[in-house]
């Protein structure tokens, strides 16, 4: 049989698709055809070779190609998808929108709101997590409707279950800080 | 027969059927029908059991009318690759035609099993009406049915003992179907609502259940939450095989303990499937009863290798086993050094579409198996490399490979480590296993390895060949021989018109052949329906070529070709696309 890699030798230096050691698909060039109905035929064993997505291949039911591949791939897509909540802040007569998926943890997402309300705020919020000694406390709204203060929970937790995002005045977040204590 | 002396008027007919009633197989009472007109007489009204393996081989009135004592009925629709999606949607394979002359002829029809066929809530609203001792319903396959057609059933199937629907897309439109089931019905044994798609009310499911003292087999699927399926097997502790819901949850230690003490409750478990989004915390709730177990489906389980280890290793009794890919070979091994009663396995791929990381399952697994379950005789492998060396090895260790289906999922693949077509591994396996009845093939295959099928594959009854082969001589070896074939399914295959013209008559002493994407030419289909009225050659085309069918020359490709023996002549349901040649 004739040797795939070919005869310079250079086969293995060949890129392909798939794992090392197997071959890439259509072999279609070596096949005898049929006498003069070449046209044809070869636009059909084309169509049905072409490598990605070949109909019915490999030959699994439909709900099986579902349980493992599709699932990562709507994680990934997930991911990739922004995760925009609203963003007010007190006295502010309009709101924004952020995607919370851009920021890695708790001090870009402050970074990026103070950024944001710059014109707007009095004073920096604060370091510490929406606490007190500043003008300003972070807060959100969960997935039960309640009103947390941020920082409390890991981030990957908080951003799977906030809402949206509230800006309050330093008087009304120093109570809501007590009362979570 | 000698002057007129008629042998059969020796003995009573009650007599001669009783003979009958001894005949195991479809096959022998077929054959004691044709001796003489009494046996025929005899035998027809006798057979009380009937399997129609092509609905379209025979018209349903005909049927019910030789076999008019039928009680129990198997009937199967479209053709194999439907699964695959290779058969149009509107193809046909409608159950309505069955149903309504069962309606008619077998008003005392009890166990109605159907594959592969479209059946309407109307079929199933017939059912339920007008068979009065209705007792099993097993639908595989199906579409066409809606969870408000599933009601009637419930309704009025007073005496069902048997819902079992595997594998069909049901529509859910009716919630409350289960509803349906009177307060006094109490006589199911199986139920299996594993591919129901919707939630399912699983109060109303521990009611009905609670209330049947000879529920054997009961498998939920996946919207029943893992908490509930502690309070069902609470109520059936006679069960022997449980396909699980989901069986993922929150961590909670009070969770755990309960499910392992309901399972354990179960002392007849033989079989386990379902599995759902299964994840290590609580597999280990299964263990008291992994040494009971025959069966294991875990093929919808993501679980990995180790995990897979330690809970197999434990099924010292397995008799069949289905699992993900993501086993890898050191599963494999684990499960050759423990399961020594394996006569199943089936592997399937966790990622058909290579986009993941590449799982270590190879050839290495399938020897292993093969080296250590002396009792193996049916396996479906999907894998991405194999060599000849492999399957010859495979080919010595089990001889008595009845079934042998492998999925090397890149088309063409050839032995990683000589380049080599898989000819030689291919043949070795069809001459050592002399009992093989089924054959999928894959990988680089010339002609070679169909001379050998051919020549050696006397049992085989269904062959499935794809991107294989390099011209007519291929497919010519497979008509002319494997005299036992009965399904052959191809596609992707350098085939033509000359094998399929030379051996015509081989067609009508099979159930069917499909081609699809294969060389073959419409003035070949016309010549071969015009030579053989007994069979029905039906050209798929969903291509728009501007001219009809009837109208394209000789030379038009056909894409995709279904031929089947029929008593029955051309079929009326045929949708646009779907030609049948006469």
């Amino acid at each position: 049989m004739e040797d795939i890699k070919g005869s310079d030798g250079l086969g293995d230096t060949e890129l392909r698709l798939g794992l090392p050691g197997t071959s890439t698909a259509t072999r279609s060039a070596k096949r005898a055809l049929p006498e003069g109905d070449e046209e044809s035929h070869d636009e059909l064993r084309r169509t049905s070779a072409a490598k990605a997505q070949v109909v019915g291949w490999p030959p699994i039911r439909s709900y099986r190609k579902n349980s493992f591949p599709a699932r990562k791939v709507e994680a990934e897509a997930e991911a990739a998808a922004g995760l925009y909540v609203k963003v007010s802040m007190d006295g502010v007569p309009y709101l924004r929108k952020i995607d919370l998926r851009v920021y890695k943890g708790y001090k870009e997402l402050r970074e990026g709101l103070n950024n944001m309300f710059k014109c707007f705020s009095l004073g920096e919020l604060s370091r510490r997590e929406g606490g007190s000694g500043s003008e300003y406390a972070i807060t959100y709204e969960d997935k039960d409707g309640d009103l947390m203060l941020v920082g409390d929970v890991p981030w990957e937790m908080f951003i799977s279950s906030c809402k949206r995002l509230r800006i309050m005045k330093g008087s009304e977040a120093r109570g809501l800080e007590s009362r979570q204590h | 027969m000698v002057g007129g002396f008629r042998w059969a008027a020796m003995f009573p007919d009650e007599v001669w059927e009783h003979v009958f009633s001894f005949l195991p197989a479809d096959a022998d009472r077929n054959a004691a029908a044709l001796v003489c007109r009494a046996w025929y007489r005899i035998e027809r009204r006798s057979r009380w059991r009937v399997f129609v393996g092509n609905c379209y081989a025979v018209e349903p009135a005909a049927a019910v009318r030789r076999f008019p004592e039928v009680r129990a009925a198997a009937i199967k629709g479209k053709p194999h690759f439907a699964d695959f999606n290779l058969v149009p949607s509107d193809w046909g394979g409608g159950a309505e035609a069955w149903v309504e002359a069962m309606a008619e002829g077998w008003p005392h029809l009890e166990e109605l099993r159907l594959k592969r066929m479209v059946v309407s809530d109307d079929c199933l609203e017939l059912i339920a009406r007008c068979f009065k001792n209705f007792k099993v319903l097993s639908l595989v396959s199906c579409e066409g049915f809606s969870t408000a057609g599933l009601a009637a059933i419930a309704a009025n199937c007073r005496n069902l003992r048997e819902l079992d629907l595997h594998e069909n897309e049901v529509e859910d439109n009716c919630l409350h179907w289960m509803s349906h089931f009177p307060e006094s019905f109490a006589s199911l044994v199986t139920l299996n609502i594993a591919c129901l798609e919707g939630e399912v009310n699983v109060s109303v499911l521990e009611r009905l259940i609670g209330r049947c003292p000879n529920l054997k087999t009961l498998r939920l699927n996946h919207s029943v939450p893992l908490e509930r399926l502690v309070g069902l097997l609470h109520r059936v502790p006679q069960l022997v095989d449980l396909g699980t819901g989901k069986f993922a949850a929150q961590h909670h230690p009070e969770l755990f303990s309960k499910l392992e003490s309901a399972i354990a409750g179960c002392k007849n478990l033989k079989s386990l499937s379902g599995f759902w989004e299964a994840g290590p915390t609580y597999l280990p709730a299964i263990y008291s009863v992994c040494e009971g177990l025959t069966s294991l489906n875990l093929s919808y389980a993501t679980l990995q290798g180790p995990e897979l280890i330690k809970l197999i290793s434990r099924c010292k009794n397995l008799q069949r086993l289905w699992v993900m890919d993501l086993i890898e070979d050191d599963g494999l091994i684990a499960v050759a050094a423990s399961c020594k009663l394996l006569q199943e396995l089936r592997v399937f791929p966790s990622d058909p579409y290579g986009a993941a990381q590449p799982i270590s399952l190879t050839e290495h697994g399938l020897v292993a198996i093969s080296a250590g379950c002396p009792m193996l005789h049916s396996v479906l492998y999907f894998c991405r490399q194999m060599t000849n060396a492999a399957l010859l090895t495979v080919a010595k260790n089990c001889p008595n490979f009845t079934c042998f289906r492998l999925c090397i999922m890149e088309p063409h693949t050839p032995d990683y480590i000589t380049r080599q077509p898989l000819d030689a591994g291919f043949s070795a396996i069809v001459e050592s296993c002399k009992h093989l009845r089924r054959l999928s093939l894959s990988g680089l295959l010339t002609d070679l390895v169909f001379k050998s099928i051919g020549a050696s594959a006397n049992c085989l009854e269904m062959l499935s060949v794809a991107f294989a082969g390099d011209g007519d001589a291929g497919l010519h070896y497979i008509l002319s021989g494997c005299k036992n074939l009965r399904k052959l399914e191809i596609r992707d295959c350098p085939f033509g018109d000359k094998p399929l013209l030379d051996n015509a008559a081989k067609l009508e002493t099979m159930r069917s052949l499909w081609m699809s994407s294969c060389s073959v030419t419409l003035g070949a289909c016309r010549q071969l329906a015009r030579k053989m009225p007994l069979l029905n050659v039906e050209v798929i085309n969903e291509r728009k070529r501007g001219l009809p069918l009837e109208l394209q020359p000789d030379n038009c490709p056909v894409e995709k070709l279904y031929i089947y023996r029929t008593v029955a002549g051309p079929r009326s349901d045929t949708p646009s696309c779907v030609w049948i040649l006469r």
